[in-house]
């Protein structure tokens, strides 16, 4: 049996919507993936412990407030604190991002930025081919 | 990672080796059997306690507020929870950590490193947990947390299965969970050591406490007629199993408002009770022996299927079994037969 991929959903910093994020978890979930949703509100060290003890595949950071090129590194960062290897999984981040921002993000070591109005079997393809990618390039 | 690190990480307190050894048995790899080898005696100390009832009547939240509770009193706390997954698709909603706050906002759960929170997919399957529950478990005992809390998938059908991973089962019940008669059938009255009746601060509450301490307090003779009169697990009720389990120990029922933080500290309290009483009873060795045999059985079982399988020709007496040209009890006979045989060959 093949393992499941496991994705985490977070939200992260202060934005109170959260209906993107769990109609994202929930599309996961019918797409075969097992998916951890965090619920609003969760601090970059509280996503970046979870995503390493819950030992995820993939970090799915869903955020609204403006604040990403401050939070999304934070999280890439903890995780490695916390023992996790951000290139074994894929970073993706979710929100309405400028695009001189996903340069930015991608840099810092985000794979992916899905801006509102993706449609989300996008995400989906995105996982499934780039996740084992990932895997085989840091492998070597 | 390979095994070596693996094992030393986890018991030198490596968080990282501990996740990455969970999903190696969780997904049954080639490892895991090794990894479980290694680290088992270095379990038996945790004190696990199982969290099971229908779904919403607040566990997760319980599972939060205890953990909280835990550590205040001094003591490492790990978590697993389990959710439904789908047979079918494979997928799963995670969604008991969303629940992990506790009272006091400034001392965060989720970056305590006195927890450690695992969610898991029952991946389809009946009882409550996921396949590798136990071991998962262990692993978590291994790595010294001292409390270890299982909450059951919570589908509202039979979970018993918790039984043969907690040494303490804590039931859980709300005001209107559902015809009294359903909660029989489900199994619930004869796995619990504690019972819960949790968001007292909805009306009825009193009734179901009521309804409960009187259905604990019937002898085993009353039970069985209301198990016949319910179609409940006849089976176990009629060995004694029920009341053999419990010996002695008179289940408490305890109200709570889990959001709140209500009864908390009296639930943790009854669960604390519980542990001393089983040890100086002797009762926790009596079912940690019981679980070991269950336990063992099975893997030799498994073993020698295995040796069958590699060692007989089975498939030929299969066919002679279409065939009605032998029986079953001689064609078993001869296979055994054989086996025992290739082992004296080496
Ligand atoms: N009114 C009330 N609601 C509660 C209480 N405890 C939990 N809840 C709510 O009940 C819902 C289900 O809780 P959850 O812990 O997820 O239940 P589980 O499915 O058994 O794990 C959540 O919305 C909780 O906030 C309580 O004591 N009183
Ligand atoms: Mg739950």
């Amino acid at each position: 049996m093949e393992k499941k991929i496991r994705v985490l959903v977070a939200k992260v910093g202060l934005d109170g919507h959260d209906r993107g994020a769990k109609v994202l978890a929930r599309f996961l979930r019918d797409s075969g993936f097992e998916v951890i949703y965090t619920g609003l509100h969760r601090t970059p060290q509280e996503v970046a412990m979870a995503a390493v003890d819950e030992d995820v595949d993939v970090v799915g950071i869903s955020l609204h407030s403006g604040a990403h090129l401050a939070l999304v590194p934070k999280v890439i960062n903890y995780i490695r604190e916390y023992g996790g290897n951000p290139d074994e999984m894929l970073v993706l981040v979710g929100g309405v991002i400028p695009t001189d921002d996903i340069v930015e993000l991608k840099k810092m070591g985000v794979d992916e930025v899905f801006i509102p109005g993706t449609p989300i079997s996008e995400i989906v393809e995105f996982i499934k081919i780039k996740l084992p990618e990932k895997r085989k390039k840091n492998e070597s | 990672m390979k095994v070596e690190e693996l094992v030393e990480g986890l018991l030198s307190g490596n968080r990282r080796a501990l996740a990455r050894a969970i999903t190696y048995v969780e997904n049954d790899y080639p490892e895991s059997k090794e990894i479980m080898k290694r680290i088992f005696t270095k379990t038996g100390k945790a004190h696990i306690v199982g969290l099971t009832g229908f779904p919403g009547v607040g566990k997760s939240t319980l599972v939060s507020k205890l953990t909280e509770e835990f550590r205040k009193r001094g003591k490492k706390v790990g978590i697993v929870a389990i959710d439904p997954g789908s047979p079918f698709t494979g997928g799963a909603l995670l969604g008991d950590r969303l629940r992990l706050d506790g009272m006091d906002s400034r001392k965060p759960l989720w970056t305590d490193p006195g927890i450690f929170f695992r969610s898991m997919s029952s991946r389809g399957r009946a009882g409550g947990l996921a396949a590798k529950t136990g071991d998962v478990v262990r692993l978590l005992d291994a790595f010294g947390f001292d409390v270890i809390l299982v909450e059951t998938v919570g589908a509202g059908q039979s979970e018993v299965d918790i039984i043969e991973v907690a040494d303490t089962s804590v039931v859980v019940m709300m005001p209107e969970t559902g015809d009294e008669i359903q909660i029989n059938k489900a199994g619930i009255l004869e796995i619990g050591d504690i019972y819960v009746v949790n968001k007292a601060d909805l009306g009825g509450a009193e009734k179901v406490e009521r309804w409960l301490k009187y259905m604990l307090s019937l002898d085993e003779e009353s039970v069985q007629m209301l198990s016949q009169m319910t179609h409940a697990d006849e089976a176990r009720v009629a060995s004694g199993e029920f009341f053999e389990r419990r010996k002695g120990w008179n289940p408490p029922v305890v109200k709570t408002v889990a959001d709140k933080g209500e009864g908390i500290a009296e639930l943790a309290d009854a669960i604390e009770e519980h542990f001393k009483y089983m040890k100086e009873t002797g009762l926790i060795e009596k079912r940690r022996r019981e679980r070991m045999k269950r336990e063992l059985f099975e893997i030799v079982t498994d073993d020698i299927i295995k040796l069958v399988k590699e060692k007989t020709n089975y498939r030929d007496v299969i066919e002679k079994l279409v065939r009605n040209e032998i029986d079953p009890y001689t064609a078993a006979e001869r296979i055994v037969e054989e086996v025992l045989k290739s082992g004296e060959k080496g």
